[in-house]
């Protein structure tokens, strides 16, 4: 058996205890990994009601059968936990190299259990594992924190995870980082980690990840690797302007959202766009492990140098915040990685501070001489840090945009889904993602589902973004790809070039498995609806598949895609059809039983 | 009639990111790309006022048009 290193880790930090065990190959061949069978061995493990920052809370570390192979962006690992911010099934992944550091160390995942009663990190040195005192670094950011155990772990070799002050400071929007830049930044898994008094994991390993199918696995790589070589996006246009080349492309379509989602097209965005970072920040590229699409960007700003901002966050401390100062919306972004923050909830939570402030919610006198306004460069930053920090206003804003903004009466002003703040489209111009927004398992994300791609960059064909023809199906077979690439611990952006039958042939060359096409999407069917099942278990249901007032109920009030307005009450029935629900949104026994769930 | 050309990434090189430009009438988005020297086949995404739309399209006065090669992100 090739893919798997067939061995599970369990630390219990209340007992001091860590154990192995083997992996259930009967669960992996119907979950995949990551994602997949983390997602379900946490349904199995945890109970809905347990407090999310509680002992009882688990937090599952998890890679993906072909993370660490030679498969191309082999990167992934995912955090699955309960979601403190809004008590979802909490999945958040990185890439950047630890994810791999893993499995050459023998593990396909981590279980972490309990609660230290001190802060503590753990070590592990291939099949060497311990609980070391963490004391020392408590209180340090992740950059610092990483250089601090990097060190005392003796091999510069060694890869490391960690949350900063953030974390814990139980912020609900709270990272854990791993190789200094790279994040796990949503649904607050960084929290989780913090209330267990867990500060990092520092992992090295010398072994490898063994191919079921060397000859098979040679051909289906050099195969996909072609496709990606000579894919537009993937071979051009990401490798040349990082990620946040979309900022044009989505601002000139009139769907990117300006000062809190109150509009929907800036004049000003190239100021903050990817052809702006290459031409003046750039130093150069930042790779994840393996990846031959390296989007990751390396800049230079203000005297320093650090990891460039993607897309999402260019916008969001950009013109989602009125800001079009490049400098400060990196330093923003290097505040997040250094001080363990998600930068959309941050960015996100920051307008929608500003906009309580413009509309008068917020008094003057709360903001301790901190400017929150619109376009208040230097105010936005400092916000950052407070944040982490928890200070002042800082504590309340560090809950999240919904948690401020319902704590002076108007949750409305929080753009966010199931209390996680959205990324940087606009849905009302945009059918697809308007209900991939709405039924995604971990609230306001773009990343469950990436409707954008066939809807606007026409990728693997061009849809209509206004018709809704087609979408409930469209979204469904995404949503359910998406989670198979997250279960097998490859990078999203992979599927901008390759498609489900790469997938299969990878997944199947290092297994030595033979899944169909159709037996690998229904493993991603099968994850949504175990996803699902929790979020119902917890309380959720058809009334939370909706989207923040204004976008529910105004359409888009100016520019290009002026007038605009989702149609989500239909699609969403036609959805729930699709996917076997009924039309409480609930999975019938007839499509649990289907899938063997 | 005057019409306003934005153009993206890899465009940009060696022309300009957004100009004024005069055209005949019954101009359509062919004869802009024929105007920049850049093929049918390298655009990626056309949009006019923001829609999208194909190189046969008939411009008309006041139309913005950005064109972009093929890029992606998210």
């Amino acid at each position: 058996m090739g893919g798997y290193t067939g061995k599970i880790l369990r630390i219990n930090l209340t007992e001091g205890k860590t154990s192995t065990e083997p992996l259930n190959m009967e669960l992996a061949k119907k979950y995949l990994g990551g994602r997949g069978l983390a997602g379900k061995m946490f349904a199995d493990e945890v109970a809905s009601d347990v407090d999310a920052l509680s002992p009882g809370n688990k937090l599952f570390i998890a890679s993906g059968v072909l993370t660490g192979t030679n498969a191309p962006t082999p990167s992934r690992y995912m955090v699955v936990t309960k979601s403190p911010l809004n008590g979802v099934i909490a999945s958040s992944n990185s890439g950047g190299y630890w994810g791999a550091e893993l499995k050459f160390a023998g593990y396909d995942m981590l279980v972490l259990e309990g609660k230290s009663d001190h802060p503590v990190y753990i070590s592990i040195k291939d099949g060497q594992v311990e609980i070391k005192d963490a004391g020392k670094v408590w209180g340090k950011d992740v950059y610092e924190t990483t250089d601090a155990l990097k060190q005392e772990f003796g091999d510069d070799k060694a890869k490391v995870l960690a949350i900063g002050p953030a974390g814990e400071n139980l912020s609900l929007m709270a990272a854990i980082v791993n190789d200094l830049y790279r994040a796990a930044g949503r649904t607050g898994v960084g929290a989780v980690m913090g209330s267990k008094n867990l500060k990092g994991i520092v992992v090295r390993g010398t072994g490898k990840v063994e191919n079921a199918n060397p000859d098979q696995m040679k051909e289906v790589v050099a195969n996909s690797l072609r496709k990606i070589r000579e894919n537009g996006v993937t071979g051009q246009g990401l490798p040349t302007y990082g990620s946040a080349v979309l900022v044009n492309i989505i601002n000139e379509t009139g769907v990117y959202p300006v000062n809190n989602f109150q509009g929907s097209y800036d004049p000003e965005a190239d100021l903050i766009s990817g052809e702006t970072l290459t031409e003046k920040y750039l130093l150069k590229k930042h790779p994840c492990y393996r990846c031959p699409i390296a989007c990751g960007r390396y800049s230079k700003w203000d005297g320093k140098e650090g990891a460039g901002p993607e897309y999402e966050t260019a916008w969001v401390f950009g013109s989602d915040c009125g800001i079009h100062d490049f400098d400060a919306i990196h330093e923003a972004n290097d505040l997040c990685n250094k001080l363990g923050l998600d930068t959309i909830s941050v960015g996100g939570t920051i307008a929608a501070g500003m906009e309580l402030v413009q509309r008068g919610y917020i008094k003057p006198e709360e903001l301790d001489g901190t400017p929150l306004e619109f376009g208040n460069a230097k105010g936005m930053v400092e916000w950052v840090r407070k944040i982490a920090y928890v200070e002042g206003l800082g504590a309340k804003m560090a809950m999240g945009s919904y948690n401020l903004a319902e704590s002076y009466g108007a949750p409305e002003l929080s753009m966010s889904v199931k209390k996680q703040e959205l990324p940087a489209y606009d849905p009302r111009g945009i059918q697809g993602q308007a209900l991939s927004y709405a039924t995604s398992n971990r609230g306001g994300c773009h990343v469950r589902g990436y409707m954008i791609s066939p809807e606007i960059l026409g990728l693997p064909e061009k849809l209509d973004r206004n018709s809704l023809e087609g979408k409930a199906t469209w979204t469904k077979i995404f949503q359910d790809l998406t989670a198979v690439i997250d279960a097998v611990g490859l990078c999203l952006f992979s599927s901008f070039a390759l498609g489900l039958t790469d997938y299969t042939a990878l997944v199947n060359a290092v297994t030595g498995f033979n899944y169909t096409d159709e037996e690998l999407l229904a493993c991603g069917e099968r994850i949504w609806n175990i996803e699902r099942l929790h979020n119902l278990k917890v309380g959720y249901s058809a009334a939370d598949d909706t989207l923040p007032k204004r976008l529910l109920n105004d359409p888009i009030p100016s520019g290009p895609s002026k007038g605009q307005m989702h149609n989500l009450p239909e699609l969403l029935v036609q959805y729930y059809a699709e996917r076997g629900w009924d039309k409480a949104g609930v999975p019938t026994p007839e499509r649990l039983n289907m899938l063997g769930i | 009639m005057r019409v306003t050309v934005k153009l993206f990434a890899t465009f940009r090189d060696g022309r300009f990111k957004v100009e004024e430009k005069n055209l005949s009438e019954d101009s359509r988005v062919l004869d802009i790309l024929q105007l920049l020297n850049i093929s049918p086949e390298e655009v990626a995404i056309c949009l006019v006022n923001g829609k999208d739309v194909k190189e046969q399209h008939l411009l008309k006065d006041g139309d913005t048009i950005a064109l972009f090669p093929p890029v992606g992100g998210g």
